[in-house]
């Protein structure tokens, strides 16, 4: 399975990222070689084999439903590029 | 054209946690903005997230109402997309192993049954909230809501009419509150529904394609919304059109569904497990000590009360709605099950028409449920009259104190005494000998005065039945 350039372009618009466009068929002839290398997967029989969702096999441990936090808005917010009224300013998002 | 409607629903239940899913911040409504959202509902990094035990509880809780199969290893996956109500980037979610899969629920519309099955429900975290007013050219974000738990039940496409639907969404908003794991309250965002809509040619095996309606927070809008819809689909294909396959906004103030989003922003969210999370395991032993603490469900409740205590359809419905009222109701006849009916009436029309008058929920009555049975009693055994009734149970909800206390301290008692109301009415009939005459002459109307001057007489306190009687009595000797 082979990686196409407009393939590329669509990943690096969903995660956002700037690629430059000279760049893009060197980025297809690498991913299309990640997939070729797992596809040798394929060849063996995972017939019986329980798909694994994490690579512990464990299970995880829950907590108990107690509120264990305390307001740290300050603090969180003296980070922000941007606050005004307790709330983070973002650019103008509408839908 | 003969057209079919088909409708799936999405419904986002918050559920009714102290502590958000993943985090240990509080889930209460209403706070100051970004006060209850800590680093882990901010996704700073280097936090983990642990999930709350209470939220698979309620999952696992409300699965086994709708008749499901539990998953014993269910997995949380990363729904990835953008936004800024999202700040990880990512939404923890379910995908290929949600922890409710499988299940049904019947509801009622008009007069008829019909099992609706639902494919799945997962667990997941809302997103916080964006507000677009006011911010000089900016957006302003409460992640206050991020992090809450939310359970996604998803229905199969097997309505097919927007009554349906919202039957649907009221017997699962009903399910929900019973259970105790939802509040239901749609005002403040608790209960939302997302409805899948299209229609075909009747008789026509494949699905048309289908448009997803957003915002329906109330069971009136999911009925107009997909009205509007259904025409619109209808209106574009008659006329050479294609429906697209898009997520439009319901407007309530212009009652119309409009795009939201363009096909050409559809979203891929390339799923995958969370690495971040171990799977969840639910044993068999742990699924059965939550189906020992299920209460009984709505439709089980409504059945029995008509049978029980011959109570009609409507009136079981009625108290049935909600568990609080039906509560209240078992109460209330709990040692005097024999005034069942009478006790339906009174709270349904006495009390109903107070608690609404002054805003209050049924679990906050001032007239608590033993009072207003032995208030029923009174009644029933002839001590009040209807009216006299009326006037105890007003002292009643503003005093707090029981019936019979009132009786007694007011002298309300309805005199039953015959000798007493035989000496009213031989006076009464004596001052009205024009009345009397056109009642012997057959003017039936004129009793309900003479009636009316022996009832002033005694006070109101007169059994207005005994009084008719005794009256007719005098007249015939």
């Amino acid at each position: 399975m082979a990686i196409s350039n407009d393939e590329v372009t669509a990943m690096a618009r969903l995660a956002r990222l700037a690629i430059d466009p000279d760049d893009i068929p060197g980025y297809a002839e690498q991913l299309s070689g990640i997939l070729a290398f797992v596809a040798r997967m394929d060849e063996v029989d995972t017939q019986s084999v329980e798909p694994l969702a994490h690579p512990l096999d464990l299970s995880a441990r829950l907590r108990p439903d107690q509120v264990t936090e305390s307001d740290q808005r300050d603090l969180f917010q003296s980070i922000a590029p941007e606050v005004e009224r307790g709330l983070y300013l973002v650019p103008k998002v509408i839908e | 054209m003969q057209w079919e409607t088909v409708i799936g629903l999405e419904i986002h239940a918050q559920l009714a946690t102290r502590s958000k899913i993943f985090s240990g911040a509080s889930t209460a409504y209403g706070a100051e903005p970004n006060t209850q959202a800590c680093a882990v509902d901010l996704g700073l990094p280097g936090v983990l997230p642990v999930v709350n035990e209470q939220a698979i509880a309620m999952a696992v809780r409300f699965g086994l109402a709708i008749d499901a199969r539990i998953t014993p290893r269910s997995v949380f996956a990363r729904k990835n997309y953008f936004y800024p109500d999202l700040p990880k980037g990512y939404q923890i979610s379910q995908y290929e192993a949600p922890i409710v899969a499988q299940g049904r629920i019947t509801i009622d519309v008009d007069g008829a049954q019909k099992t609706i099955n639902i494919t799945r429900a997962h667990l997941e975290e809302d997103a916080g909230k964006s507000l677009h007013e006011d911010f000089h050219g900016a957006s302003g974000i409460d992640l206050n809501r991020a992090g809450t738990p939310l359970l996604e039940i998803v229905s199969e496409p097997e309505m097919r009419s927007a009554a349906e639907a919202a039957a649907y969404m009221r017997e699962i908003h009903r399910l929900v509150r019973y259970l105790g794991i939802c509040d239901g309250n749609m005002q403040e965002g608790s209960f939302r529904c997302d409805a899948n809509v299209s229609v075909r040619p009747l008789g026509q095996q494949a699905f048309g394609t289908r448009a997803e309606i957003k915002n329906l927070n109330s069971f009136r809008f999911i009925e107009r919304a997909i009205e509007f819809e259904v025409v619109r689909q209808i209106e574009l294909i008659e006329n050479g059109g294609k429906v697209v396959q898009e997520t439009r906004l319901y407007d309530p103030d212009k009652d119309e569904t409009r795009p939201l989003r363009s096909k050409e922003d559809a979203h891929d969210y390339r799923y995958f497990p969370d690495p971040d999370l171990l799977p969840v395991a639910v044993s068999a032993d742990y699924i059965e000590s939550i189906r020992a603490t299920l209460p009984e469900l709505p439709r089980a409740k409504l059945t029995r009360f008509v049978n029980e205590f011959e109570l009609s359809q409507e009136d079981a419905t009625l108290l049935a709605n909600d568990l609080e009222t039906a509560n209240y109701f078992e109460q209330a006849i709990a040692s005097r099950p024999g005034q069942a009916k009478q006790t339906a009436n009174w709270l349904s029309g006495e009390l109903f028409a107070a608690l609404n008058r002054d805003n209050l929920a049924i679990a906050a009555s001032p007239i608590k449920p033993t009072q207003l049975g032995q208030l029923v009693e009174r009644i029933v055994d002839g001590t009040l009259s209807g009216k006299l009734a009326k006037q105890v149970f007003a002292t009643m909800w503003s005093s707090g104190r029981d019936a019979d206390d009132i009786i007694a301290a007011e002298g309300l008692r309805q005199v039953s005494d015959t000798h007493l109301i035989e000496v009213a009415v031989r006076d009464i009939l004596a001052q009205n000998p024009e009345q009397v005459e056109q009642l012997r002459a057959g003017k039936d109307k004129v009793l309900g005065f003479l009636v009316g001057q022996v009832m002033k007489k005694t006070g109101g306190k007169a059994n207005p039945a005994l009084v008719n009687q005794l009256i007719k009595a005098a007249l015939a000797n």
